[in-house]
């Protein structure tokens, strides 16, 4: 009479933590499979009788499941389908639910007939590092064939592709204790600081609480194991101060006992619920940590270890116990510690046909030898095994006995049991250095501040000692953060055996033995590696790629640098670990991302009159965060050409309005605040008067030009400020920087008044009396109580309203500004106003066309490589103030005479068109870097004078005027052949200005 | 990493922009060429305690002098740059 289920062969009639009242159907590789609330993808293959799950990543090696947790290598599957498919997801870890589809990887076309498998026969070219000794001849080949085939045959899984449909939060959590790991370390902590009252986190990875308490059939105090661990997170769940986070990964630990975590929201679903984000990505702040991490079980090196079917002893026992699976019914033990022994002995217990236990140690124990005897278990001690056979599954095990004879013995599990590495990577992040203990034969935690490590952790491997070093860590936790804690009594346990001797790697095998399961390396690279040079440990992972998969070398680390180190005839601590780095296990991008995805990455900025312009056609354009109207097209303007040709036109001959808002305002008020603005202005300005403004040039304290604006001067010691829209930030972090750090005796205080001010630009013949109109009696604006230059503060309507007579379009202009809360109802008070003028709205365009035709620098001037000298304005510099910027504005490569200087281009074809960017040669010299002259900066189709016009920095430019340059641009196939003229290329008198 | 800003309390460093050394200080206007140079371009880099400025962007806009660890990103003092230089 069968003890497995009909429909689930390796599923046992009863045992196990899954839900048998809820089963659950699902499919891998298009086959339909059942399983039970409660399973991994993995737990549920294994119950089916699935053995095979995946293709390794170079030579294409069937691969099995080889683990029961996050550390697992090899069955790494394709989930979902769609625009939710995944790739390299761990079936071990995957949370069954109904309807699930899987899928195997890295195969073609099927798994069981894998082509890809051929690499197996060209393995002696596939060593570690061949990619650095091919592929490099002939060189002609590389991109036509070499780099083509590699795109194809690197990486694991495919990608969607597709926009994730999924939305995903991000969180912050403060916390007195945080608990990482919910095994009894971890759970002994958590009560032990919540009853106390603390605030306590705590998180684990998995959906079942409890760690290796579900793994197995110890009993704390008189419950089993896994019935404390669910009464414990009981008691948690009903404190107010504790939050138990289930499927949970701590996954890095950063400064200021910070720590990343992903929470799996929705991952157990097959579609999240409404409103429900996908994953959480979780910013854990906490005064304590305790880190409960468990340890994870060594594989043993030896040929034939990555068959599918070989499997890790401690999985083996965790499948049995917390999911009701025996994996194979005639399992054979390979081992260097005691614990091994545990499995092979609940297998047995559980009606399964242990067919031997093979111990690499001498002697054992003689609890042990007697459970295997009563067990009736052969047992083969001092021996090892050698090989292993079966294509797609083992059915063969090869032992090597201690007395040499070789013996083969039919199996179809092999239960692998190398001792156990304490799981320290969160303990590295931070830069924590790990140390060996020969007594473990394991790295050590590195020693935190603020935290401490518990539990199998830290190398205690005993149940005891994990629920006493957690109950006391927890207390301790408790108390240092001010909380008042009770003796408890931690619960009895009986003893366990936990010796174990390593056994790195067993020698003498003609098949290949990995060390490095996802990432194909074997023993013969480790050797390889050292013999070529690269021995140090840091050299032996990134030559071999050993450690460097998804899984961070969790099961082939420790065992590749004691291969390492015994090639290289070096003890193990001398050789030393690599360490780790976040995250612990992979963190999708989505959950990082969070909301900011897509236009909601950055904030978008708005002008007040933003709504009108859109009424009113705009195209908008992003200059820095925010949204300026480009240009407004109107009825039947198919071109932005067009478009902006007419505005500048209108505004030329009648009048325009343009929102202006964005350019940065700073109001700076003092008794020293003229002083304060000498310091930071290469010109003059304590000898500005009331009422009036000035253009003014600001550098860099390394000479170079860092913005330009007008400063008004509105009332005694009140100025405003303009800078340019994106260095608005910039020169208040400036001036900030001068006030406080540089010059802090000065009597000046200054703010940012950008965003609280609506200001337009009114350009044109006939601005001033659009305005008029605008303003009636509320200002006196003739030329000669308003003449060029001068600023004003007035109130308008029962409005406190600015006005300043600059001009960046060389118009007679006017800038008004309000509040922003009238912003809107302003500018269509303009637009009203100016109707009998056929006022025309215009925007950056038509703006920069025209401070183009005036010869007006702008962002393309101010790059940061140009100085004051270089856009013309040395005789700006005052010579008789200190300033930011003056002495090493003077620096001889700063100051001489050949750099590049500011002029104006004409193409001498004048149906050319230019382009920014082009740089300037001689006519007939050579296009090469050392006959380099400059460049053109800015360009723009000029509608005074009918053809492109440009701006350009050309070595000795001013003293040019008049010759012939060839314009080069390779990269859009322009050369074009320029005229140096002057930069102002329409009203150089300003008669218009001044009007 | 978190700054304790005398004005706003405990925030996340992303509130703030850094320009490193503190004690890089702009010499008096009048001070040789090399001095400005200096001050500019020049800086140590090193591993332990340092003293360097930070901008609260996007709190009170003040100016901090932090002396940080750079190894371990402990901060040992952090005061406003005004009140450094009255007292």
């Amino acid at each position: 009479m069968s003890t497995f289920l009909s429909g689930q062969p390796r599923r046992l009639k009863q045992g196990g933590l899954v839900d048998r009242g809820r089963p659950l159907s699902f499919s891998f590789d298009g086959k339909r499979y059942h399983g039970y609330v409660g399973d991994t993808l993995a737990s549920a293959l294994l119950a089916n009788g699935v053995k095979l799950v995946g293709r390794s990543f170079k030579y294409h090696r069937p691969r099995g499941i080889l683990t029961a947790g996050s550390e697992e290598p090899n069955a790494l599957v394709e989930l979902r389908a769609g625009a939710r498919r995944e790739p390299n997801t761990r079936a071990t870890v995957v949370e069954l639910f109904d309807g699930l589809e899987a899928r195997s990887q890295n195969r073609w076309p099927s798994l069981t007939l894998d082509v890809g498998s051929i690499n197996s026969m060209f393995s002696p070219l596939f060593v570690a590092g061949f990619y650095y000794k091919t592929f490099m001849w002939p060189a002609a080949l590389w991109e036509k064939l070499y780099e083509p085939l590699i795109r194809r045959a690197a990486g694991l899984g495919r990608a969607s592709g597709k926009v994730d449909p999924d939305h995903y939060e991000k969180a912050h959590a403060f916390c007195d204790v945080l608990v990482v790991g919910a095994g009894p370390a971890g759970l002994a902590a958590s009560l032990a600081a919540g009853r106390s009252g603390a605030r306590v986190i705590l998180a684990d990875e998995d959906f079942l609480l409890g760690g290796s308490l579900n793994g197995d059939r110890r009993r704390v105090g008189d419950l089993p194991g896994s019935k404390w661990a669910r009464q414990v997170v009981a008691e948690l769940e009903s404190l107010p101060n504790a939050r138990v986070m289930r499927r949970t990964t701590v996954f890095g630990a950063y400064d200021g006992n910070t720590f990343g975590a992903v929470e799996r929201v929705s991952d157990h679903l097959p579609t999240p619920p409404p409103h429900q984000p996908r994953q959480r990505c979780w910013k854990i702040v906490a005064k304590r940590v305790v880190i409960a991490a468990g340890a994870i079980e060594r594989p043993i090196v030896f040929g034939g270890n990555d068959r599918p079917g070989v499997m890790m002893a401690s999985a083996a026992r965790a499948y049995l116990h917390r999911h009701g699976v025996a994996v194979g019914e005639r399992p054979v033990l390979f081992t260097a510690s005691d614990d091994g022994w545990k499995t092979v002995l609940d297998l047995s217990r559980a009606g399964m046909d242990v067919r031997a236990i093979v111990d690499t140690r001498r002697e054992i124990s003689p609890m042990l030898s007697s459970a295997a005897k009563q067990a009736r278990i052969p047992m083969l001690l001092d021996a090892r095994v050698i090989a292993t056979s079966g294509a797609h599954a083992l059915n063969r095990v090869r032992v090597r006995r201690r007395d040499g004879g070789i013996e083969d013995i039919r199996a179809d599990v092999l239960c692998v049991s190398g001792g156990w590495n304490p799981t320290i990577a969160l303990t590295t992040h931070l830069g924590g250095r790990p140390r060996w203990s020969e007594a473990l034969s394991a790295f050590f935690p590195d020693e935190l501040p603020a935290a401490v490590v518990v539990g199998a952790a830290r190398g205690s491997f005993t149940l005891a000692a994990a629920l006493r070093e957690g109950a006391e860590a927890g207390a301790e936790a408790a108390r240092s953060t001010g909380h008042r804690t009770f003796a408890e009594s931690v619960p009895e346990v009986d003893d366990e055996l936990t010796g174990a001797t390593p056994c790195w790697e067993v020698g003498g095998s003609k098949s290949k033995a990995f060390v490095d399961f996802q990432h194909d390396v074997t023993r013969e690279d480790v050797a390889l590696a050292a013999r070529e040079g690269f021995s140090s440990v840091e050299h032996l992972k990134r030559y071999t790629t050993l450690g460097m998969g998804t899984d961070q070398g969790r099961t082939s680390n420790i065992n590749g640098l004691a291969i390492l180190a015994s090639v290289t005839n070096r003890s193990i601590p001398e050789v030393g670990t690599t360490v780790f780095r976040p995250p612990y296990t992979p963190v999708s991008f989505g959950a990082l991302a969070g909301l900011l995805r897509g236009k909601e990455f950055r904030p978008t900025r708005l002008t007040a009159s933003h709504a009108w312009a859109a009424e009113n056609g705009a195209t908008f354009v992003e200059v820095g965060q925010w949204l300026r109207a480009q240009y407004f097209a109107q009825g039947g303007e198919d071109h932005w050409l067009q478009t902006v040709v007419r505005e500048a036109k209108a505004v030329r001959q009648s009048v325009g309005v343009c929102d202006v808002s964005t350019l940065g305002k700073i109001d700076i008020q003092g008794a020293d605040a003229a002083t304060f603005l000498d310091r930071v202005y290469i010109n003059t300005f304590s000898t500005l008067p009331v009422g009036k403004t000035r253009y003014g040039v600001m550098l860099r304290e390394d000479g170079f030009v860092m913005d330009d604006g007008t400063t008004a001067h509105i009332s005694p010691g009140h100025y405003v400020m303009s800078t340019t829209t994106v260095n608005a930030g910039k020169v208040m972090q400036h001036l900030e920087h001068a006030r406080q750090v540089i010059w802090p005796e000065l009597d000046v205080r200054i703010v940012s008044i950008t965003e609280q001010w609506a200001q337009y630009a009114i350009a044109g013949p006939n601005a001033r009396r659009l305005l008029e109109r605008l303003l009636d009696d509320a200002i006196d604006i003739s030329n000669a109580a308003f003449p060029y230059l001068a600023c004003a503060e007035f109130s308008w309507r029962g409005i406190p309203a600015r006005l300043f007579r600059v001009s960046f379009s060389g118009e007679l202009a006017f800038e008004l500004a309000v509040p922003a809360r009238y912003g809107d109802a302003t500018v269509r008070a303009i637009m009203a106003a100016g109707e009998a003028w056929n006022v025309v709205p215009y925007g950056t365009e038509a703006l920069g066309v025209m401070r183009i035709e005036k010869g007006h620098v702008a962002g393309n001037e101010l790059n940061g490589m140009t100085t004051a000298a270089d856009l013309g304005f040395a005789r700006m510099m005052s010579t008789k103030k200190d300033f930011i910027g003056r002495v090493l504005a003077r620096r001889p490569g700063l100051v001489d005479a050949d750099r590049p200087t500011l002029v104006g281009i004409k193409p001498v074809d004048r149906n050319e068109r230019l382009h920014a960017g082009a740089h300037f040669l001689s006519i007939g010299a050579k296009a090469a870097l050392a006959n380099d002259q400059g460049y053109v900066t800015s360009v723009a189709f000029s509608p005074m004078l009918n053809h492109w016009i440009g701006l350009g920095l050309l070595a000795r430019g001013p003293s040019r005027l008049g010759e012939h340059v060839r314009a080069y641009d390779p990269l859009r196939g322009g050369d074009t052949e320029v005229e140096i003229v002057s930069p102002v290329f329409f009203d150089p008198e300003g008669g218009r200005l001044k009007a | 990493m978190r700054i304790q800003c005398p004005f706003c309390g405990l925030r996340d460093w992303s509130e703030f922009s850094s320009l490193g050394d503190a004690n890089a200080r702009r010499p008096d206007g009048d001070a040789p060429a090399a001095d400005f140079f200096d001050a500019v371009y020049l800086r140590g880099n090193p591993a332990g305690p340092h003293e360097e400025l930070w901008y609260h962007a996007f709190g009170c806009r003040g100016w901090l002098r932090v002396a940080r660890d750079t190894r371990t990103h402990e901060i040992f003092a952090v005061d406003m740059c005004g009140e450094v230089a009255a007292s």
